[in-house]
């Protein structure tokens, strides 16, 4: 291939030189080059190897099309389409799937094996001695780009929402027509094109629209388009319709820039997406120097590049002529090689009509082609049209369907999909708009010069895949015949191109093979995208804390100031431990601490939902597993809430303030779960007029105190209110002031030890800690984290939902069966309680356990063993364990088969494959009498 | 004709041409009485078939399938094989179709691209990490095999990995099973399919049933777009549209169908060598041969038999791979796509005789049909042959959700339900 | 991203409701009464519609809960009703 540069080219700027490299030789081009057409220019001929017989690649396309053409980009752009990229000083550019470059590759010979390899040969053979055998070499071989993986592109890509009357897609033009028709109709207008500048194939096809040349008119349309408030998206691809009309589209960034994500929902869409040139097939069609004949005229015209200097154009259509007269103009010996016998020769050009190439030939570029008369050409350049595909991808994953056309030898939108237009070549109107059109285009006039079967050569059909007629012939042959069979066997439309140029080519095989008309053996499904789209677009901001944003506490920056240790704790960052040195040490020392004197805890994520109304006592009778109407005011009481299925999903402790006002407690991982339970039973079976919830869980900071000098603390800070044990006992609430302002406090215990819980409105809690730890200093208060209060609960033998539960947990589990008995109303989950499983002797519950074996604290997730003749079996496991401080021994917490009736049997336990053995015991291992809380 | 293959007769038919082969399967006309009728020609359907005629000896079988074979979620799934489940029920279901799928290229005649990679799920905390040693002794007690991995394990195993602690979901460790990992789908339902036409079965494709043949209270077989077809034992696999199915066949399920959705990158040169699950994600993700890194996530959160792709989910699954492993951000998505799972109330599957006797089901796979195609052929075999469960099928009977008896992987394995 | 129509809020983003069951499955009253496979039917047998189907939603940033007319498979035709003062009751039921 001996490609050129002309003195012409609209597209480039030769007084702005550039240079790159490719596998590491230097290229020249010029501003608004392309990758592709500056190589072209530079004579390189061989782009690229392909993937499965790594045969010399060139450039067959100019845009979205381009099946050969990847490369990898320094920096982190591997599988880059260079018709697509546009040239840089001082880019790095290296060719895909070869080594150590396109032109010397390595694996080259494996095109001389390519008859023992043919489509989907690997799945019969590689079975013995086994797939494994073989599987890294050939995995080796696959992959086309390389990741760099020491890149780290930008970590943050922008994503725009937007929404219009009117989205156009294509800025050819039948796009710019729809699009000035609804701006001159006052609509809202997106449009949006994949190129650089408006105009389509007006910026290489001759024309003259109203008056004037094709690229002004395109360039006054836009510019009356902007002008009119129209927004007008260059270098963006729509890649993708999804439900209810949004459209996805990719914007290329500019300068280094991360691609930018658009998400535009319009009430209608206009598809005008154009159309692509499909190859002729003939053998060695992949040769390099065989290019798409319009691809030919966008490089002539926008880049000033020739393609060759001894040109065939081979055509089928009338639309290539224009490519060989361009050619012929500029100094090129250009012959025409037309399918067709009938057809009038433009005068001064070179047509041998009726005939076609047989086979191109040539070693690592085309340099003759055989015609079916049996004449030889010479020829460095080899320019194709086998007609044109309209772009109707978007239309079909709009669900729409086609239809085929005998007179243009295309598949066209069919019935009409709501919201949705096509327009221009994709819909099949491969001219101008009749209302544009001034009566001197060429007409397609196509013949047919599909794929035949049995040809003595390769005839290529998917290029980037390697898949040739012989391959679909094979496939028909073993009755893959469905297209999508067709497509997965061979390949076919399977590569980073989606067979855009591929496709109608293999169908067109298959018909002929099977006896049927094209039309008959049907399509495959278009899926998004379009075309390739950056991981990076798709990603946004989403990374680190964005991706799913911690929640935080009011009293964040008093923890820290405390030396807080943070982590994770349901999505909300806590403090796990306080203070600096061996965590494990410090954990202890604050769970001792709290037994001995007083500690602040910081429970503020815990759920807090108001329930009110006069109805709200069956309600909740309704929502707890308990009995909670019989609740005594400024009383709490501790329930479970089940799901219909019987399964424990939370615990809390239920407090009422009045006659019709309760709060409920909940986990601080299911706030949002038991407020949405909360509100659709409320709506589905309650008199919503008569209850109410409210989630307050925001609003209220809680802060609790505990440990025996608790309330020697509460009464020193003051509140304004009774606390005595009198006025304020286990379990019972009243109401306080706290610097002029309400605050709730209740006597209830996750520690065993007498508790103040105060829930304090969240813009006070901050005022509140600093008091409490003032005042505390007096009695030695120490700060408690959550790894230590999970300890003093352990002792207890407190249950965690979601640790000490798990999805089979029904309450009866828990010895709590009395509710299940006694309860006359109806609540959540209750038919669930005696279904065969429910009542199944052999479940698993909740207990203690007591290491006997000398070995320490039992590993948490340890299972509990019984030997049978099929092996072992589980029969439960560790939900808890740690060394309790209280009891200086190692203490733990599981749910173990038919535990509550075993009180006192040793069972053996396996961890990782090491034997453990422990005691059932009761839950509670520390004052089982429960006297602390009144201490 | 070439018959077998193998890399002796791929060179002779190079010699050839190619010329020689035979078709995979015939493509037969329905005859109007089988022993045993098929409805689903996906994975599990071709896989029942092969297994009657196989195991059982009932060759007078035939395939019926409403499109093209292997082209419902057989065709669309993210193709990972494992057995890392936590009930004993769930394992030997899970070990069972791994076990067979170890031995299958060579079974069949058919390469299926059994690639055990290994997968590793990640770990996030302590309290994952907990979780993770409850999975791997459940495991281990359950008899396959399963390793808790450090830190370390899982650098080695996945170099690229974002290990950094300050990262948004750091790594504590994982779940470790060596014997899972990838096979090629197609393949999977194309060597049932050859080797079930060896025996005999008939595969009829574009046979789409109307309603079903219902006499004396019994299933009798069904009449369809070609036809009548009757057989003294029906079985109906096909997920994803089983709820449409049973309607027709006069009972419902308790299934509820999604969209799940998976896509692929475009290839490049091998970076990520097992695969990889992280629960806080949602993310799954591997390499194919071909280099396309394959990825999966969570279910749609709206009921649909819509199979196509949508935005949400794709961002929520390409954004969290990015956060596993950051140079990825390098890579274009190729193709997204989708297909509709059946989505029962414990995400275990349905084996067993329908409430319409004489029919059988193999439905409810949720998202882990794929990886479970040679147990639930065996089983659905059994089934359809003796009319009586497998002990492994058994407790995947449709009357575990009366009986209160659920099988709920996520309750077990203490994903919050 | 489907655009449902809350009849409080009108359209907004899937992402925003939360799915709550076909409409008309009415929870057996009378749990003494009521069998273990009238139980099952609730809790888990579902018509799983494919085409039109009549739905319960909930609106998660309103809180109502409402009645939602769909397609399942090409997701168009989306009419919602709201429940409130027994009105769509009658709805309900299919």
């Amino acid at each position: 291939m001996t490609a050129w540069r002309t003195d012409g080219g609209t597209a480039i700027d030769r007084g702005r030189p550039l240079a790159f490299t490719f596998d590491g030789r230097r290229i020249e081009g010029f501003s608004g080059d392309t990758v592709a057409s500056a190589l072209l220019a530079g004579g390189v001929s061989i782009l690229g190897r392909s993937f499965k017989y790594h045969r010399p690649r060139g450039l067959w396309g100019a845009g979205v099309e381009e099946p050969n053409a990847l490369v990898d980009i320094a920096g982190g752009m591997p599988n880059t389409r260079a018709t697509q990229v546009p040239a840089e000083d001082g880019l790095a550019v290296r060719s895909v799937n070869a080594a150590p470059s396109a032109e010397k590759d390595r694996h080259a010979f494996l095109d001389a094996f390519s008859r023992f390899i043919p489509a989907a040969f690997y799945y019969k053979t590689f079975m013995f001695p086994d797939w494994h055998r073989f599987e890294p070499r050939i995995r080796a071989m696959a992959g086309l780009g390389t990741l760099d993986e020491n890149v780290k592109a930008p970590a943050f890509a922008e994503q725009v929402n937007h929404h219009c009357d009117v989205l156009v897609v294509g800025a050819g033009p039948a796009g710019l027509l729809a699009a000035r028709k609804a701006v001159r109709a006052g609509r809202r207008v997106v449009l949006s094109d994949d190129g650089r500048q408006a105009g389509g194939s007006l910026l290489f096809r001759a024309a003259t629209v109203e008056g004037k040349p094709g690229a002004e008119w395109a360039a006054d349309v836009a510019a009356e388009l902007t002008r009119a408030g129209a927004l007008v998206l260059a270098g963006t691809t729509a890649f993708g319709i999804y439900d209810h009309r949004l459209v996805g589209l990719n914007e290329k960034g500019e300068g280094g820039a991360p691609d930018r994500l658009w998400r535009v929902r319009a009430q209608s869409i206009v598809l005008a997406t154009g159309a692509i040139e499909r190859p002729l097939p003939f053998g060695n069609n992949d040769l390099p120097g065989v290019m798409s004949a319009e691809a030919a005229l966008v490089y002539l015209r926008r880049f000033g590049v020739a393609a060759g200097r001894k040109v065939v154009v081979a055509t089928n259509n009338g639309l290539a002529y224009e490519t060989a007269e361009a050619l012929a103009a500029a100094g090129a010996d250009v012959t025409v090689v037309d399918h067709r016998a009938d057809v009038a020769a433009p005068a001064g050009l070179r047509v041998l009509r009726g005939t076609s190439i047989v086979s191109a030939g040539g070693r690592n570029a085309v340099s003759s082609v055989r015609l079916s008369d049996g004449q030889v050409l010479e020829a460095d350049a080899v320019l194709a049209s086998g007609g044109f595909t309209p772009t109707v991808h978007l239309y079909c994953q709009a669900q729409g369907r086609l239809d085929w056309r005998d007179d243009i030898l295309a598949f066209v939108p069919g019935r009409a999909v709501a919201g949705v237009e096509v327009a221009g070549a994709a819909a099949g109107d491969f001219g101008l708009p009749a209302e544009l059109a001034d009566g001197t285009g060429r007409s397609l006039g196509i013949v047919a010069a599909w794929p035949k079967p049995r040809a003595r050569q390769r005839v290529w059909i998917d290029l980037q895949n390697d898949v040739t007629a012989k391959d679909v012939e094979l496939a028909v042959r073993e009755n893959f015949v469905s297209v999508e069979h067709l497509k997965r066997y061979t390949t076919l439309g399977m590569a980073t191109d989606q067979g855009k140029t591929s496709n109608v080519n293999g169908l067109a095989l298959v018909a002929e093979l099977t006896g049927r008309r094209i039309p008959e053996v049907g399509t495959t499904t278009y899926r998004p995208p379009f075309t390739p789209v950056p991981f990076a677009a798709f990603a946004g901001a989403r990374s680190g804390t964005r991706m799913n944003p911690l929640r935080r506490l009011p009293l964040e920056g008093e923890h820290r100031a405390a030396g807080a240790v943070f982590r994770d704790y349901g999505g909300w960052l806590r403090p796990a431990f306080y203070g600096a040195g061996a965590p494990d040490e410090r954990i202890q020392a604050e769970a001792a601490a709290a037994r001995a004197g007083v500690a602040l805890f910081d429970g503020s994520p815990l759920g807090k939902i108001e329930v009110i109304g006069p109805d709200a006592a069956p309600f909740l009778d309704f929502i707890y597993y308990n009995t909670m109407s019989t609740l005594a005011l400024g009383r709490c009481r501790y329930g479970f809430i089940l799901t219909e299925a019987g399964i424990v999903y939370d615990d809390g402790v239920l407090v009422r303030l009045d006659e019709d006002r309760f709060v409920v407690s909940c986990s601080s991982s299911h706030v949002a779960g038991v407020h949405a339970l909360l509100e659709e039973w409320r709506q589905d079976r309650f008199d919503r007029r008569r209850v109410f919830i409210h989630n307050a869980t925001a609003e209220m900071a809680t802060l609790t105190v505990t440990g025996p000098k608790s309330r020697a603390l509460m009464e020193a800070v003051g509140f304004g209110a009774a606390l005595d044990d009198a006025a304020l006992p286990h379990m019972a609430v009243t109401a306080g002031v706290f610097e002029g302002v309400p605050v709730r406090i209740a006597r209830v215990s996750f520690t065993g030890e007498r508790s103040y819980e105060i829930s304090v409105p969240a813009d006070h809690a901050g005022a509140l800690w600093a008091r409490l730890g003032h005042a505390g200093a007096a009695f030695g208060a120490t700060l408690l984290g959550l790894e230590a209060l999970m300890i003093l609960r352990a002792e207890k033998g407190y249950v965690v939902i979601g640790k000490d539960t798990d999805g089979t947990s029904r309450p009866m589990d828990f010895g709590l069966a009395a509710p299940l008995a006694r309860k006359t109303v109806e609540f959540v989950g209750r038919r669930s309680l005696v279904t065969e499983d429910a009542s199944r002797l052999d479940r698993r519950q909740f207990v203690g356990l007591e290491a006997v074996d000398g070995k320490g604290v039992l590993p948490t997730g340890a299972h509990g063993i019984e030997r049978g003749e099929g092996g072992l079996r589980s029969t439960g496991y560790v939900t808890s364990s740690y060394f309790s401080p209280a009891l200086q021994k190692p203490i733990a917490l599981g749910l173990i088969e038919r535990g509550l009736s075993r009180m006192g049997d040793v069972i053996e336990l396996q961890h990782l494959r090491e034997l453990r053995h422990a005691r059932i015991v009761a839950p509670c291992a520390f004052d089982p009498e429960g006297g602390r809380l009144h201490a | 004709m070439t018959r077998h293959y193998s890399a002796f007769s791929l060179v002779k038919e190079g010699l050839a041409g190619q010329t020689g082969w035979q078709q995979a399967w015939r493509s037969p006309a329905p005859k109007p009485r089988y022993d045993i009728l098929v409805i689903g020609g996906g994975g599990h359907g071709l896989a029942t078939a092969y297994y009657l005629a196989k195991t059982h000896g009932i060759r007078n079988v035939a395939v019926i399938e409403k499109g093209w074979i292997g082209g419902g979620n057989t065709g669309r799934n993210t193709t990972v094989v494992r057995s890392n489940y936590f009930f004993p029920e769930s394992t030997a279901l899970y070990d069972m179709a791994l076990t067979l799928y170890e031995g299958l290229g060579r079974a069949l005649n058919y390469n299926i691209m059994l690639s055990q990679r290994g997968i590793v799920t990640l770990a996030h905390s302590e309290a994952e990490m907990e979780t993770a040693a409850r999975t791997v002794n459940a495991m281990q007690i359950n008899g396959t095999d399963a390793e808790l991995f450090g830190v370390e394990d899982v650098r080695r195993v996945l170099p690229l990995l974002d290990m950094s602690p300050a990262a948004r979901y750091p790594v504590f460790g994982g779940v470790w099973q060596g014997r899972a990992g990838v096979a090629r789908h197609d393949a999977v339902a194309w060597g049932y399919a050859r080797a079930a036409d060896r025996l005999g079965v008939d595969i009829v494709q574009s046979c789409e049933v109307d309603e079903f043949i219902v006499e004396g209270g019994r299933c009798r077989g069904v009449r369809t777009n070609r036809g009548e077809i009757r057989a003294e034992r029906v079985g109906m696999v096909v997920a994803g549209h089983s709820s449409h199915l049973a309607a027709k066949a006069g009972f419902r399920l308790p299934v509820t169908s999604y969209a799940l959705q998976a896509c692929v990158s475009e290839p490049i040169k091998p970076a990520l060598d097992t695969v990889v699950l992280s629960p806080a994600t949602g993310v799954y993700a591997s390499q194919s041969d071909k280099g396309e890194l394959v990825l999966g996530g969570a279910l749609d959160r709206v009921p649909s038999y819509g199979q196509r792709g949508n935005l949400p989910v794709l961002e929520e699954v390409i954004s969290g791979l990015l956060e596993m492993f950051p140079s990825f951000r390098q890579l274009r998505l190729m193709r997204q796509w989708a297909g509709i799972v059946d989505v029962t109330p414990d995400s275990s599957p349905i084996l067993g005789e329908s409430p319409l006797p004489g029919l059988f089901l193999n439905c409810g796979w949720g998202t882990g049909g794929f990886k479970a195609i040679p147990a639930g052929g065996t089983l659905l075999a059994h089934l359809l042959a003796t009319g009586k469960h497998h002990d492994v099928s058994r407790p995947f009977d449709l009357d575990r959700f009366a009986r209160g008896r659920l099988i709920d992987e996520a309750a077990g394995s203490g994903i919050a339900h | 991203m489907q655009l449902f129509p809350c009849p409080f809020c009108g359209p907004r983003s899937e992402s925003e409701f939360h799915f709550g069951g076909e409409a008309g499955n009415r929870r057996p009253e009378g749990f003494r009464a009521v069998t273990d496979g009238e139980w099952a039917a609730y809790l888990h047998e579902r018509d799983n519609r494919r085409g039109p189907a009549s739905e319960i939603w909930m609106h998660m940033t309103c809180g109502e809960v409402f009645r939602m007319e769909r397609d399942t498979v090409h997701h168009g035709a989306v009419r919602s009703f709201a429940l409130i003062e027994g009105g769509g009751d009658d709805g309900l039921a299919h």
